[in-house]
């Protein structure tokens, strides 16, 4: 392992910004496209359930 | 034959619905544990670049979304003309269920290329050609959606889709051969099949483990995606009233 601390890791070798933004709008992007496709499916049941019971 | 009569089964939107519900969990299952390891390698594992420090380590989002955004437009375009050639439903759906998500793909191939580009050249961007041409397949992507998105009738959407996404498929080969055909700012391919790769083995690994992870999260939110289109789609079906009524 190429790190001497949690600090050091975090740092990432003075190109923090580049990779922890690089890595966090990759996780943002996958977690709301999944999140907005789960949302999705709840209200489509919803709406077929009330559609299927009117 | 038997094959045959097996894959055309779930040609039929209820059989398919049933068969995305069924892999999912799988999916996802794997496409974190893929994506786990994969960090671990890249992140504990792979040393730290000679020449470009640990910005480098950008390389293991970066390439798997690129290779993401071009594998789910030939997917995409495939599955549209056989809709289109076939008259299969089924196939049109998925082609629409895969457009999203290779736009975010390629969205997060130009973003962490951008943040990788600011500390190796200096720019966030530049005119270059594999920018470029990956610029157009983004626009692709949004050209496709906006279209079929505006056309109500669902069968003339899917065709005028299938159109757009099969002349446009001409521009994957352009991305993928543009740092060899042009004199690109951007480094040649990662992977060749001909030479023997030029990076570390562990970077290696924790790149395709990545990919992977890419690959299983690709296919798992497509078909998240195809399963809400079906619902739609099939709203006034019987299969769709008892699936809703179990739900």
């Amino acid at each position: 392992m190429q790190w001497n601390s949690v600090g050091d890791f975090f740092a990432m070798g003075g190109y923090a910004f580049y990779v922890w933004g690089s890595f966090g709008a990759c996780a943002l992007a996958m977690l709301v496209e999944s999140l907005l496709l789960r949302q999705q499916r709840r209200e489509l049941l919803r709406s077929l359930k009330d559609q299927h019971e009117a | 034959m038997t094959r045959r009569t097996r894959f055309f089964t779930f040609a039929a939107p209820s059989r398919f619905y049933a068969l995305a519900r069924a892999l999912s969990p799988w999916l996802w299952a794997a496409a974190a544990l893929l994506a786990l390891a994969g960090l671990y390698i890249g992140f504990f594992v792979a040393p730290t670049d000679a020449q470009q420090g640990d910005s480098y380590r950008i390389i293991f989002i970066h390439v798997p979304a690129a290779w993401m955004s071009m594998v789910v437009y030939l997917a995409m375009a495939g599955w549209a003309a056989i809709g289109w050639a076939f008259n299969a439903r089924m196939a049109s759906m998925l082609a629409r269920a895969l457009a999203p998500s290779g736009a975010i793909f390629t969205v997060i191939a130009l973003a962490t290329g951008s943040f990788w580009g600011k500390p190796a050249w200096g720019t966030w961007w530049v005119w270059d050609a594999r920018l470029t041409s990956e610029l157009i397949l983004l626009f692709l992507y949004l050209g496709y959606l906006a279209l079929v998105e505006a056309i109500d009738d669902p069968k003339r959407a899917d065709q005028a889709g299938a159109l757009v996404a099969i002349v446009g498929a001409v521009n994957v080969p352009i991305i993928y051969f543009s740092v060899k055909w042009w004199n690109t700012l951007h480094q040649g391919a990662t992977i060749s099949m001909t030479k023997s790769p030029s990076m570390a083995v562990t970077m290696l690994w924790g790149m395709l483990l990545m990919a992977l992870a890419f690959w299983m999260y690709a296919i798992a939110v497509a078909l998240a995606r195809v399963r809400n289109i079906i619902l739609e789609r099939e709203r006034h079906a019987d299969w769709v009233r008892q699936a809703v009524e179990a739900s």
